[in-house]
């Protein structure tokens, strides 16, 4: 279909379309429109303004800074898969941009509209979580401030920014050798995951977070306190349904995740720590 | 006589391709009329709802909007069906637009005109339906309870057809025999989802009463006969164009409401209208296929041989009849004995309404179904009586014969020969090495088994010899025809009746031609889907273009060549006996220089200085061909799979099918029928499914949750044939469209189960989603997984 | 209406536009460039894919304003000066196409992706189609097309 019609407007900068969200009820940002454009053409979603903030200078680009790695919130997802920084210093990034959509998709969607639009079923949130990437955001006036991403995902489609706010970039940490899995259960290449583990290790500890176990990417807890504890990756997996709280779709039950989710988790984990 | 054979039999490169591939094609939505209005339908968001008012005010009122009717303002008559398969049959009424009840996602109230696309849109969604909610009937068990909603009050009841075939031999022997398996199987609605949607361009001249379709259709002569009565048009009036169509697979076998609609709009606003169906609207207002359920029983010794099979169905019909809705598991009716020789046969169905989409033809409509069943349940018997399913197959085929021969199902099977394809199949499989690899799995209790899955299958094509339509109660005949023009130039124009949508008519039917007339391939155009210009034809459907369509260009070419001759006697001044037809010519015995080719025949009867008498100027005949029999092609499918046993994953490893079409015209095209039929085989066994939420509504309602399987998860397959030439007609050829998909979906879903049948898994539901396999495993091992 | 102006198989081309245009309905509708089809509206089939900067893009989940100062390349320029492009040529001897519908989207979708990767295997190639649906062929010749093509388009270069 074709969307309801809406107003456009081309920010010029992060301010002019902070300034235009804020000047506008029910204006919404337009970056690659790979998470917006196909609800609104299913009139699913139907905003009065878009923002396209897709000629923003500086929101774009991959750069190593000290023990981080930070993404500019426009970068294509096809730029983020085939980053050799990336493929370097934080490699299950670089790798799960490539498993996101198809190549068209990828040749379009960002990494800032992906984490931004909040979609549980997204495969970078999850990773963002167990990565413990910190969110850059600005709002009205320059003012800036940075979120965890366990903080950031609020909830079913919700982040934590606010309707003027623009998310400006993604820091993620560089785990460089570290070993690390993310493991996307698809019942077609084109699929969203119908679950999704991602698992890194970190200064000798490793990190476990979930895609579509819930209303929000979810940190594995159990799974973690487990491994800590000397577990070995068959027990800590057992406890990788623990908090969730899966959906039931035409992809897959609620029940048939929660056992899904178990043998993934362990997978991952053999792979990431032999890593 | 005899022809050279350059051009049947070998892969002629396709004539269709160039404008493919280069964006030319005329597809539906490339057409643009002038003043040409755009409309929109509107389809409240109910299941099953009576219609109180509808308001179209504020619609009337939006931009651009030209005009918003509802069944009150417009003239027009209740949508075709044409196969009452019974005398006592309930047929619905079905209007392109409901009058008072809404009965399923896609039942549409209203029809918006407006200049263009999007104001089209923009007001559909702005008329509102005042309606009451009435209690949804959305599966077959609940529209035939006592207590059932009634879907069409005035029939009395949701169960609107039994129809049963069969009781041939002894029916006694369900209970007597040595070995009884009982199955039942439920196969789940599927959308067929060609690529283009639907979409028409309907324009009249009102002052001559003379309209024009261009269509998106399989059915361009059907759909004009039809669409006459409907629109009130008389059949002469009305010329209908099937453009550049891509794809159908039977859901552009059909005669839609909003063809109805945008010829009667295009009458009452005397301008050009245009309707182009969205994707999310093709899921409901495009018909379904499958749905239905059995009940499989196999009488059968402890040795292996089959002594009976018996099929009680039950078919989803949905909420109305669409063009045969009901003949579909009729259809099937006819192959639920395979390429074995059971001694008893029965087979019967009930068709039931349902507040869902229409069920009709999809990919090979009524065929698979038994297929699937036959196939499901000879897996289930070898697995019970302990013997090897491919051992079995083979000691139950029927004998090979090249007579027809009646068979158990009552009708005339052409020729069969099953056991080399069986053969043929299990070498490609390396079926010995794979059991051997299973068996190494199951001893090591790794977490990734093997399976293997047999299908031998026969099918019914070449639909079909009118008596038998007539005696079936179907209401038209099953002919077709084609019209050969040899042009003086050399250049040759043949008109066929077949309706093409991807299968390369147009260079199959000029490989025939070329070898028949002695000419190129580039020599010949062939024209098709335009009731103008090709008046008489039944259409593209049940892999009957070839058998039928293809059969009738033979004989079209008999009568040229007759004429021919004729001529080409008189030219060289000896009797028509002493010419022979050779090197592509008639050419006089003994004095093979003297000779005329049909060229030049061509061009003397054009200018017709020196005509024998009594002949008429011009090369041209037409052929109207009535086939005596179907065709019954036949053959073995293999798949190999990989089933990951913790997470319910399968994976294809190797898929072989083996095949037998009669003769081959082109190899090339046969392979990719085939290919594409496997891979909807495949789609629909590990895939596709049509899913409704408890009110009704679809849930796989998009693309994106419909599983329409990618190039990553379709294998590549390992294609071979066996030639059992058709008796049924002299091109010896009996139809390849539909085999991919009638064979595979049992093969996939039967190795499945095979991988995994160890473990006590004796059944996994289709399609076999990870999670259909997860928990047949868990509940074999008794709820743990 | 916002004004959009790209460039389109190498021409500037101009027009003001709804904003809610999708890109493939302002080149099938405005240019009546009619070659690239539409056959979803949840960007899941790919049948309307084009080269946007020379990398494949949906058409449909684009705005015709987000392409504005961009260059668009569609089927009816992938062919040039009358030569079928070997792709063209490629699904052309291998069968790679009956209906025809999805075919420029494949096409395009595989014109993108061997700019990328000259010399793909088979499973590179089935894995560069994931955002392309097609209901005739099983993909079975047309991913035999695509990797012919990158042989005889690798074989000239050489």
């Amino acid at each position: 279909m074709i969307p309801a019609a809406f107003e456009y407007a081309r920010a010029e900068s992060v301010d002019h379309a902070i300034e235009l969200l804020s000047s506008n009820e029910d204006a919404k940002i337009l970056a690659g429109g790979h998470s917006l454009l196909p609800l609104m053409r299913l009139r699913l979603a139907r905003p009065a303004m878009l923002v396209d903030i897709g000629r923003v200078q500086d929101l774009s680009g991959i750069s190593a800074d000290g023990d981080s790695v930070v993404i500019g919130a426009l970068t294509r997802h096809h730029d983020v898969a085939n980053s050799e920084v990336l493929q370097e210093l934080c490699p299950i990034v670089a790798h799960t941009a490539g498993e996101i959509g198809d190549p068209q998709v990828r040749h379009m969607g960002t990494i800032g509209g992906s984490v931004a639009h909040a979609d549980p079923a997204s495969d970078m949130p999850a990773v963002m979580v167990a990565l413990g990437a910190q969110m850059t955001i600005r709002g009205a006036g320059g003012a800036s401030r940075t979120v965890a991403a366990v903080d950031f995902f609020k909830g079913l489609f919700t982040a934590d920014l606010a309707e003027n706010e623009v998310l400006t970039e993604v820091r993620v940490p560089a785990t460089r050798s570290a070993g690390w899995s993310y493991i996307k259960f698809h019942r077609r290449a084109q699929d969203w995951a119908l679950v999704g583990v991602a698992a890194v290790r970190q200064n000798g500890s490793a990190h476990v977070a979930l895609t579509n176990m819930g209303q929000t990417p979810i940190r594995a807890a159990g799974v973690e306190e487990a491994l800590n504890g000397g577990a070995d990756p068959a027990t800590a997996a057992a406890r990788a349904d623990e908090g969730v709280s899966p959906p039931s779709d035409a992809f897959g039950s609620a029940e048939y995740r929660r056992e899904l989710v178990k043998v993934l988790v362990r997978r991952a984990l053999e792979e990431a720590l032999a890593g | 006589m005899t022809t050279t054979e350059l051009y049947i039999g070998a892969e002629v490169l396709r004539k269709e391709d160039p404008e493919l591939v280069t964006g030319q094609a005329n597809f539906i939505d490339n057409h643009v009329l002038p003043g040409m209005l755009w409309m929109a339908m509107v389809r409240p968001p109910y299941v099953h709802a009576a219609v109180n008012s509808i308001d179209t005010s504020a619609a009337k009122s939006m931009p651009g909007v030209v005009g918003v009717y509802t069944a009150a303002d417009l003239e027009v008559g209740g949508l075709p069906f044409v196969w009452p398969i019974t005398e006592d049959i309930k047929v619905p009424v079905h209007y392109p637009l409901t009058k008072d009840r809404i009965r399923f996602n896609g039942d549409a109230v209203a029809v918006v005109v407006a200049e263009t696309r999007e104001q089209a849109l923009d007001a559909a969604e702005n008329v509102t339906a005042d309606v009451t909610e009435l209690p949804a009937v959305t599966t077959m068990e609940a529209a035939m309870a006592d207590d059932a909603p009634l879907i069409h009050e005035e029939l009395g009841s949701n169960i609107t057809v039994h129809w049963s075939h069969g009781g041939a031999g002894d029916q006694g022997i369900f209970d007597t025999a040595p070995v009884v398996v009982q199955e039942h199987y439920h196969q789940p609605r599927l959308i067929p989802n060609a690529i283009e949607p639907r979409g028409c361009l309907a324009s009249s001249i009102r002052s001559m009463g003379e309209f024009t379709l261009w269509t998106s259709t399989q059915i361009p002569h059907i759909a004009k006969v039809t669409l006459s009565g409907v629109c009130g048009i008389p059949e002469e009036k009305l010329r209908v164009i099937a453009p550049d169509v891509g794809g159908g697979f039977g859901s552009k076998l059909n005669v839609y409401a909003e063809e109805a609609l945008a010829l009667v709009l295009s009458r009452e606003t005397g301008r050009p209208v245009k309707w182009i169906e969205e994707r999310s609207e093709n899921y409901v207002a495009t018909t379904h296929g499958r749905g239905v359920t059995h009940d499989c029983t196999l009488a059968g010794t402890p040795e292996g041989k089959i002594l009976g099979l018996k099929f009680v169905e039950i078919a989803d019909l949905g909420a109305y009849y669409q063009l045969l809705t009901p003949g579909i598991p009729e259809l099937g009716g006819w192959v639920y004995m395979g390429p074995y020789a059971p001694e008893t046969y029965w087979f019967e169905f009930r068709g039931v309404l349902t507040n869902a989409s229409p069920t009709d033809a999809y990919r090979g409509a009524g065929r698979p179904e038994a297929t699937y069943v036959l196939e499901r349940l000879v897996d289930a018997y070898a697995r019970k009586i302990g013997k090897d399913p491919a051992e079995v197959r083979r000691m139950n085929f029927h004998p090979p014969f090249d007579v027809a021969t009646t068979s158990i199902c009552g009708l005339n099977v052409d020729s069969g020969n099953y056991e080399p394809a069986l053969d043929r199949a299990l070498e490609l499989a390396d079926y010995q090495q794979f059991r051997k690899e299973q068996q190494s799995r199951r001893d090591g209790s790794d977490i990734r088994q093997i399976g293997i899955g047999l299908s031998t299958y026969i099918e019914m094509c070449g639909l079909a010899p009118s008596n038998i339509l007539g005696a079936l109660r179907y209401a038209a005949g099953g002919w077709d025809a084609a019209t050969i023009r040899c042009l003086p130039t050399g250049k040759v124009v043949v008109a066929t009746g077949t309706s093409p949508h991807g299968q390369g008519h147009e260079t199959t039917w000029s490989q025939i031609v070329a070898d028949g007339l002695g000419v190129t391939p580039d020599d010949i155009t062939v024209l098709h889907g335009d009731t103008q210009v090709t008046p008489l034809g039944m259409d593209t459907y049940g892999s009957r273009s070839l058998s039928v369509g293809g059969v009738a260009l033979h004989f079209a070419m008999e009568k040229i060549k007759e004429k021919a001759r004729t001529i080409a006697a008189h030219e060289l001044e000896v009797s028509e006996d002493d010419l022979e037809y050779a090197d592509n010519a008639f050419r006089v015995k003994g004095a093979p220089d003297k000779a005329r080719t049909i060229p030049e025949l061509a061009l003397s009867a054009w200018h017709a200085h020196d005509l024998p008498a009594g002949t008429e100027p011009n090369l041209d005949a037409t052929a109207v061909y009535d086939p005596p029999n179907f065709t019954w092609p036949s053959g073995t499918h293999i798949c190999v799979v990989e089933v990951d046993t913790q997470t319910g994953a399968t994976d294809i490893l190797r898929y072989v099918a083996v095949d037998d079409c009669g003769t081959v015209i082109n190899p090339m095209i046969v392979e990719g029928q085939v290919h594409g039929g496997v891979a909807q085989g495949i789609a629909e066994a590990l895939y596709e499914e049509a899913i409704y939420d408890e009110s009704g509504n679809l849930t796989t309602s998009s693309m994106t949750q419909y599983l329409i399987p990618g190039a990553t998860e379709i294998p590549n397959m390992t294609l071979d044939r066996t030639v059992t030439p058709s008796t049924t007609n002299p091109l010896g050829v009996k139809g390849i469209g539909e085999a991919g998909t009638i064979a595979s979906p049992p093969a996939v879903i039967n190795a499945v189960v095979d991988a995994v049948s160890h473990l006590g898994v004796t059944d996994v539901g289709k399609p076999a989603s990870p999670e259909r396999v997860w928990r047949a495993i868990r509940d074999a091992k008794g709820g743990a997984a | 209406m916002t004004h959009v102006a790209v460039s389109v198989n190498g021409t500037p081309r101009e027009a003001d536009v709804e904003p809610r245009t999708l890109l493939v309905y302002f080149l099938r509708e405005t240019l009546g460039l009619t070659g690239t089809n539409v056959g979803c509206d949840t960007s899941s089939c790919g049948s309307c894919t084009v080269l946007l900067d020379g990398e494949s893009v949906k058409s449909c989940t684009l705005l015709a304003a987000q392409a504005d100062g961009r260059a668009v390349t569609t089927i009816e320029a992938l062919a040039s000066n009358g030569d079928l492009h070997p792709l063209q040529e490629a699904f052309h001897r291998n069968h790679g196409l009956q209906c025809g519908y999805c075919t420029p989207g494949m096409l395009m979708a595989a014109a993108s992706y061997l700019k990328e990767n000259p010399t793909p295997t088979e499973e590179d190639v089935r894995e560069s189609l994931e955002g392309n649906l097609c209901r005739c062929t099983g993909y079975q010749n047309i991913v035999k097309s695509i990797l012919d093509a990158a042989g005889s388009m690798s074989g000239a270069k050489a």
